[in-house]
């Protein structure tokens, strides 16, 4: 009998009040999955992170979180479910005011009993992890790009996550630093046991990492395919899906009779 | 019979040029030659260039570009108007005769758009109508937020709050004890300005020391409230847009919301609190200050006895003109803060949006504390305060 699903998603549609960005989507995470929110820019990926991260409450449908609506949940219940969850932001979207270790404690000393020495020492084990375990002393503003992700990653680790929501991991990323950041991913997935859910378009990162998804299209303004972002490269017939797949060259109107190549 | 011939050769007698192209008939088709140098930063478009060549009243146009010299997107221009025109006038547009590159550069701009026409404004009365809805909307949003931060304040006393008292601190540090300066300097010659302005108009009755009272009322009732509120406005309010819309477009409010630590808690009430703390200690010292400024006119320029001010001021001053002027700073204080927080909430999330929302702090503190004042005026005078 196979595990209940971490997170189930039915009939969503998400959208502000004067448009809707997507509508209809329906699809299930499987604990322990990283699972890949994929499609071109602005289809609407961010929007559809926001809602399952509690930022932007969806038009219609419903997220359930292992066996909690999530969405039909009293605001203090969904607080609670989302200390669940750990993001990270496309830019890290560190707390500028304060030092790297600091960004790491903060939830801890919000949201635990802990006393300062047991929080500390989570602090350093979760910036070893992520291979910051010099750099808690630094102020955000001075950590690179890559750096900036990392210490992200540290913050959302802080609780103890069981789900790990990244938005555009790769983003901005040189490819070893992107390919490391894959790597970490993975190595914490299989670490911790947590459910990865990424938006990306960074065709490396979902063919190498992740084992299901979705694929949100901005025209038709629903998913068009459903599998892991290998299946849908080596079968899936949908056009749109196809030219992301292989990001053929494909021309964006026919060329007119007579142009040279 | 030659004679024939050359008039079928050239069937028009001023010849169609223009800088860089000449046009001749060939059949009906008419050759546009392409010569010399297009490039977009020396040349600008020739306006009637199209029209003319239209009017040639071929069935279609082919190009010769054997003597085009360099060229760049100034020569694209050119042939994609061409080429716009020709469909309208549903003519041929032979393009054959144009450089391989020139040809790719025109099919890749076939899906340029037409300038699109602005959208026309409605009438003045309904942007007055919309800009006036839009007041509103932003007057309840403020006093949305001013619920939910008394809502707060009143969890404050349990554990639920995450405010930290270290932000609180460190907020009225910021509010308090940096903007001393300022507030000294503008108070000191607030003060010095009453002062001479009193002076001037009761010398001519002979009732110098007056200036004392003048100077001690203008300042604990009006002027030092409203200045030091004002100097807070642009100097803190305007940095809590800043700081608070910069959070904004950096995620960072987000990343504390789905931790689940309270935007209002953790950001607002802090800075709010703090402001509305300082104000009347500022306001205070805002006093002192402009009195002090008012006494050194008064002593060096119109030699009145240094006593003699003092005394004055204590006969004319009473205590309770102070607790008008500390309600008012309160006030100032929680409008100013409010403001600016909401104000870096609700920004966009560019760097563009930042700088919008610190001048709209500003420019919304400093009118909104006028305003404000206005109505404690016409309070006091209702109650006969």
């Amino acid at each position: 009998m196979p595990a209940p699903p971490k997170i189930k998603v039915s009939g969503l549609s998400i959208g502000y009040p004067d448009r809707v960005i997507q509508h209809d989507l329906s699809f299930s995470v499987a604990s322990g999955a990283i699972f890949a929110i994929m499609g071109g820019s602005g289809c609407g990926k961010s929007t559809l992170l926001k809602a399952m991260i509690g930022l932007l409450r969806p038009t219609r449908g419903r997220i359930d979180v292992d066996d909690d609506d999530y969405w039909g949940a009293s605001d203090a219940r969904r607080t609670e479910i989302g200390r669940r969850f750990g993001v990270l932001f496309q830019g890290g979207a560190l707390w500028s005011g304060m030092s790297t270790a600091d960004n790491v404690a903060l939830p801890l000393r919000m949201l635990t009993a802990l006393d300062e020495g047991s929080i500390g020492e989570l602090v350093r084990l979760k910036l070893s992890l992520v291979g910051l375990e010099n750099d808690g002393d630094v102020m955000p503003d001075a950590l690179s790009g890559g750096m900036r992700k990392r210490a992200g990653l540290a913050r959302a680790l802080a609780l103890d996550p069981e789900i790990l929501f990244f938005d555009e991991p790769s983003a901005g990323l040189d490819p070893i630093a992107a390919r490391r950041l894959d790597d970490l991913i993975v190595d914490l997935r299989d670490g911790f046991g947590v459910t990865v859910v990424m938006v990306s378009h960074e065709l490396s990162s979902l063919l190498g990492i992740c084992d299901s998804g979705i694929f949100l299209d901005a025209d038709r303004k629903t998913a068009i395919a459903h599998g892991a972002p290998r299946a849908l490269l080596e079968s899936c017939d949908d056009p749109t899906v196809k030219a992301f797949m292989n990001r053929a060259r494909v021309p964006l109107q026919p060329d007119p009779a007579g142009v040279a190549p | 019979m030659s004679r024939a011939v050359r008039i079928e050769a050239k069937p028009f007698t001023a010849p169609l040029t223009g800088r860089g192209w000449q046009a001749a008939l060939v059949g009906t088709q008419l050759v546009v030659g392409l010569s010399g140098d297009w490039i977009a930063r020396v040349s600008p478009a020739e306006r009637n260039a199209v029209p003319r060549i239209l009017s040639a009243g071929a069935s279609g146009l082919a190009f010769d570009a054997s003597r085009l010299g360099r060229w760049d997107s100034a020569l694209i221009v050119f042939l994609v108007d061409l080429r716009t025109a020709t469909r309208s006038g549903k003519l041929a547009f032979d393009e054959s005769g144009l450089p391989a590159p020139a040809r790719k550069l025109l099919a890749m701009a076939s899906g340029t758009a037409h300038p699109r026409a602005t959208q026309p404004q409605g009438p003045w009365l309904d942007q007055v109508g919309l800009w006036a809805l839009s007041l509103g909307a932003e007057a309840i949003a403020i006093a949305a937020l001013l619920g939910k931060i008394c809502l707060r304040l009143a969890a404050l006393p349990g554990r639920s709050s995450a405010m930290r008292g270290s932000d609180l601190l460190d907020g009225m540090g910021r509010a308090g004890l940096a903007s001393l300066p300022i507030v000294t300097a503008v108070n000191f010659l607030i003060g010095a300005i009453l002062g001479f302005v009193g002076a001037i108009q009761l010398r001519r009755f002979g009732a110098d020391i007056y200036v004392a009272g003048l100077v001690g009322i203008a300042a604990v009732r009006e002027m030092a409230a409203l200045m030091t509120a004002i100097v807070m406005a642009g100097r803190t309010g305007g940095a809590y847009a800043a700081t608070v819309a910069t959070m904004q477009a950096n995620e960072e409010l987000d990343a504390l919301q789905v931790v689940g630590i309270g935007v209002v808690d953790y950001i607002i009430l802090p800075r709010v609190l703090a402001l509305t703390a300082m104000l009347p200690i500022l306001y205070l010292y805002g006093c002192a200050v402009a009195i002090f400024g008012g006494w050194v006119v008064a002593t060096v320029t119109l030699h009145i006895a240094p006593i003699a001010f003092l005394t004055e001021l204590r006969a004319s001053l009473a205590l309770d003109q102070f607790g008008f002027g500390l309600i008012k700073s309160l006030a100032f204080g929680a409008l100013v803060g409010v403001v600016g927080c909401q104000v870096g909430l609700r920004a966009g999330r560019s760097a563009a949006d930042v700088g919008q929302a610190t001048t709209t702090a500003v420019v919304s503190g400093v009118v909104g504390v006028i305003l404000l004042d206005a109505i404690f005026a016409l309070c006091a005078h209702a109650v006969g305060v």
